[in-house]
């Protein structure tokens, strides 16, 4: 029998294993940390500092450095810092991995439940699908984690966000991800690790899980989790990685205290999409559509929303349809493997003989850096995170965050449109 | 001056994703809120502050939106609330944030940050409200930030954060 007062939450315990003491919200802790990941950007920004403070790093088996962010590079600027840290791989033996999205190819490979990872990257919630704490860091965290393999916390309180209801057709994961944000807003997880919970949860599979952890990032979340269950299993051994569930390991404790509990019934949910500039400014899409808002471009990618279950729904409403003329459609498979998977599946023949742009797995569109840069007053539906002004191009240019079937259905318009009537 | 800005001023507002593909800190500087408020790395000067609402700092991890302001030379970022690793980043660097009720302060308000005794006063309105500078904020923010202590003291001093 466990004893009320000692009950903890998952990130709790996850902290504790990870500091070899018994910790709750609010202590401090120096961490052991099970890998650290630095990217095209961001490890170039930690190279001056670890060489400050250390020669060789911690494991080199433990340090993950994708290229990512614009890969190949796209202007001189990023060649310079690719190179740099190039320089720095060779160096360490660590080698650079140019297969996709961080978040992904980390979702693929690496992540583990239970872990403890830090990212530097904001986006590194993502793994919380998994059952793992995954946590953003700036660069010097980052440089001083690559040489140390530690880095120091603040034990984050939880909030439970129990999802219930069997969601109606054409509403996807993505909804259910900025129906949450219009309530908890841009700061309402700041600090904090986002617990998603219920029947809901319990029923999607991990990448589902995925864009809600991910999007967690722009509630302002330390960390996002999910207990794992028989998904992960599956999802981990579909991906040849051994894992077995076992009931109770890393659940949150039945008297776990938290910060608060916060309830969604998404029986009757509508597709939603988040209007510029700010996450949580969230209306229906089929409000939206009466509008009649021309589109520039839609974007399918970034590590919320282009995976292999992304592609399928994207595949099934485009097929045996056009697109709009004249609008640039981009596609950006979040992995080599997602692609590979499309390109077994037809999909990039379906995509590129209907006139999408299909690139390589990265996340050029989503922050502006490359292929895909909008100019003043255009407009784009994008199924990325962040919809803050400038983000993906021109500070005049506005961004629609929605579902990959939104997106999709949007792009046969060429306006922002409701994909339930397309769906087959 | 007092550079007055909103509520959930963003790393992509700071120093946009395209702009920010250096590690120079001085090209840092002369491209913060480039876009959002042009003026601003043309005419801040050594000892301004950047006064904000809540979540200031929310979006990317990029450490540059930190080291951007830092390089303007600024006193301090005072705000409501900070977006966590914007915070994070801040203390690493030695860049300086204080939490405070910032809805009184105008832009040619003479402000004084007294960090020894915990207050800002506000001279031109006569107001002095007390602050809460947390302990590594201040150590780091003297040390320069945590790889210059961890160059003086050490690697194995890292544990040692705690107890500030």
């Amino acid at each position: 029998m466990v004893e009320a007062d000692s009950s903890q939450t998952i990130t709790e315990k996850i902290f504790s294993a990870h500091s070899g003491k018994r910790v709750y919200a609010g202590d401090f802790v120096l961490a052991n940390l099970d890998l650290v990941m630095a990217h095209d950007t961001t490890c170039a920004w930690a190279l001056d500092s670890f060489y400050k403070i250390a020669r060789k790093v911690w494991d080199k088996k433990k340090i993950f450095i994708p290229f990512d962010h614009a890969y190949p590079a796209p202007n001189v600027e990023m060649a310079r810092l690719q190179s740099a840290i190039r320089r720095f791989a060779d160096e360490q033996g660590i080698p650079i991995i140019t297969d996709g999205v961080c978040h992904q190819v980390m979702s693929e490979r690496f992540i583990n439940p239970g872990d403890l990872i830090v990212g530097a990257d904001s986006h590194s919630p993502t793994g919380g699908g998994l059952g793992a704490l995954t946590i953003g860091v700036g660069s010097t965290d980052a440089a001083i984690a690559m040489a140390t393999g530690k880095c120091w916390f603040k034990v984050p309180p939880t909030v439970r966000i129990e999802i219930n209801g069997k969601l109606p057709k054409g509403v996807f994961s993505k909804d259910v991800c900025l129906n949450v944000a219009k309530k908890m807003g841009p700061a309402g997880g700041n600090y904090k690790t986002l617990e998603y919970a219920g029947e809901t949860i319990r029923s999607f599979d991990i990448p589902s899980r995925l864009s809600l952890t991910n999007m967690s990032a722009e509630m302002g979340a330390k960390a996002a989790i999910v207990e794992p269950d028989e998904n992960t299993t599956e999802y981990l051994n579909r991906n040849n990685r051994p894992y077995k569930f076992i009931r109770g390991e890393l659940s949150s404790d039945k008297n776990a205290n938290y910060d608060k509990v916060v309830h969604f019934d998404v029986s009757n949910l509508a597709p939603l999409i988040a209007q510029p500039p700010d996450i949580d400014n969230v209306a229906r899409v089929s409000e939206l559509e009466k509008e009649r808002i021309k589109l520039d471009q839609v974007f399918i990618g970034s590590c919320t929303n282009c995976r292999i279950e992304d592609l399928d729904s994207v595949a099934s409403i485009w097929n045996n349809r056009r697109l709009s003329p004249g609008l640039r459609v981009i596609v950006s498979p979040a992995s080599k493997l997602v692609y590979l998977q499309a390109l077994k599946k037809g999909y990039i023949d379906l995509f590129m003989k209907l006139g999408a742009i299909v690139t390589y797995p990265g996340c050029g569109p989503c922050l502006g850096r490359h292929q895909g840069v909008l100019a003043d007053d255009e407009v784009c539906v994008s199924t990325s995170n962040r919809n803050f002004t400038g983000r993906m191009g021109s500070p005049k240019a506005s961004i629609y965050l929605a579902s990959p079937a939104t997106a999709a259905a949007s792009a046969i318009t060429g306006f922002i449109t409701d994909p339930r009537n397309y769906l087959s | 001056m007092n550079w007055l800005f909103g509520d959930n001023i963003n790393t992509d507002l700071i120093t946009p994703g395209r702009y920010n593909i250096t590690t120079d800190p001085v090209k840092l500087a002369s491209i913060a809120f480039i876009e959002h408020r042009p003026e601003f790395h043309r005419n801040v000067k050594k000892g301004d502050f950047i006064v904000a609402g809540e979540n200031f700092g929310c979006g990317s991890s990029r450490e540059t939106a930190a080291i951007s302001l830092k390089h303007c030379h600024i006193s301090a970022v005072l705000a409501k609330s900070f977006a966590r690793i914007f915070y994070r980043n801040s203390l690493n660097i030695g860049l300086l944030l204080v939490n405070v009720d910032t809805e009184r302060i105008e832009e040619h308000d003479r402000l004084i940050l007294d960090i020894e005794n915990q207050t800002l006063i506000n001279e031109t309105r006569e107001i002095i409200e007390k602050i809460t500078i947390q302990a590594m904020m201040l150590r780091l923010n003297r040390e320069g930030g945590i790889i210059p202590y961890l160059q003086k003291h050490g690697l194995d001093r890292l544990s040692d954060l705690e107890r500030f």
